[in-house]
């Protein structure tokens, strides 16, 4: 499994969408079930998962589907692998 | 109480923290360092942090639990050198059961000569490095099934306030304060939040104090004597147990009943 498929499959698991929900406008303000429960739960899933652990501003600010490849990028993910 | 036969320490120990991973903050000596090996004898696995890079090595190899203490150098008013460590001892060991939120300076000043510098750097240690520990190890220990527990250092100066203290007694009882406030937001996730506040407690420090000002505030605790860094730490493996399950936002005083 590519790590862009894991990323996904957190995202289809927590908001139980179908992938191709997830694009430039999964974001925090349009998806319903996107609360502070559900934010903390992809938080805590995606650091699990690569690996990592958030800084509290990319946490706060980690508020749709592209931006948090992004930050994810900036703590050495490659979604190209 | 069940006693049962203890592998590491070789007598009559009860066992309390076997299995659990422990970090205690400011270990490379005094309280803290009681804190670690009394845990460690308890059972446990315990990360030993300090700002020092090498200053626990020393004891650690001499010790006969050695390998169930782990150095870990950094500064925990680095939020970045917190993160990275948090994240390797998750790492390491899967999960992080206890906290304790040991490391603390202190300047003595009367009123008249505080210093801004001295203020900044107690409070940059004793609260805002407090906060950063809990707010990064809570969210590891958010994820075990029977969350965890943290405990701050606070001091009776901390409740009572002291002559030539203010700065200090006022991080302190800040420490409190966030205890409190903490144990209310973590207790949904498990984690219980206490605060032990110790009396005047036995370190090298102390060793340098005047013996009779020393006498004179002996003179007040009701047991007769100053507490060794082994009753804080006795306090802290109450707290950090599962004995202490149902109590969390509580501030325990360690000070042989003082009278101030």
């Amino acid at each position: 499994m590519t790590k862009k498929e894991k990323y996904c499959g957190i995202f289809k698991e927590i908001f139980n969408v179908d992938e191709e929900a997830l694009d430039e406008n999964f974001n925090f303000k349009d998806v319903g079930n996107w609360d502070s429960l559900t934010h903390l739960s992809l938080i805590t899933a995606l650091e699990d998962e690569f690996g990592v652990m958030f800084e509290t501003d990319d946490i706060l600010y980690f508020g749709g589907f592209l931006n948090g490849m992004k930050i994810l990028g900036r703590y050495g993910v490659d979604f190209s692998e | 109480m069940i006693y049962t036969h203890n592998k590491r320490k070789g007598n009559m120990m009860n066992n309390l923290l076997t299995g659990k991973v422990c970090i205690v903050t400011g270990s490379a000596r005094g309280i803290g360092k009681e804190i670690a090996v009394l845990f460690a004898e308890e059972g446990a696995e315990v990360v030993v942090n300090d700002a020092q890079v090498g200053s626990a090595d020393k004891w650690i190899e001499g010790h006969p639990l050695k390998k169930h203490l782990y150095p870990y150098y950094f500064d925990i008013t680095d939020p970045s050198a917190v993160r990275t460590n948090v994240m390797a001892v998750k790492n390491q060991f899967g999960h992080i059961d206890v906290l304790v939120n040991n490391a603390g300076i202190e300047f003595n000043e009367l009123i008249g000569m505080i210093s801004r510098e001295s203020m900044e750097k107690m409070f940059d240690v004793n609260v805002f490095g407090t906060v950063e520990m809990l707010q990064t190890v809570s969210r590891v220990m958010a994820r075990n099934e029977n969350g965890g527990s943290i405990i701050n250092i606070s001091s009776m100066v901390g409740v009572r306030g002291n002559r030539g203290q203010l700065v200090y007694s006022a991080t302190k009882g800040a420490v409190i304060a966030l205890t409190k406030s903490a144990a209310k937001e973590l207790a949904s996730k498990k984690i219980r939040v206490n605060s032990i506040a110790p009396g005047i407690t036995q370190t090298a420090m102390m060793e340098q104090a005047d013996i009779e000002k020393l006498q004179g505030r002996i003179n007040n605790i009701c047991m007769g004597r100053i507490a060794q860094p082994r009753d804080i730490a006795g306090g802290c493996l109450l707290l950090a147990s599962d004995y202490a399950s149902y109590i969390s936002g509580q501030v325990l005083p360690v000070d042989g009943c003082t009278i101030m």
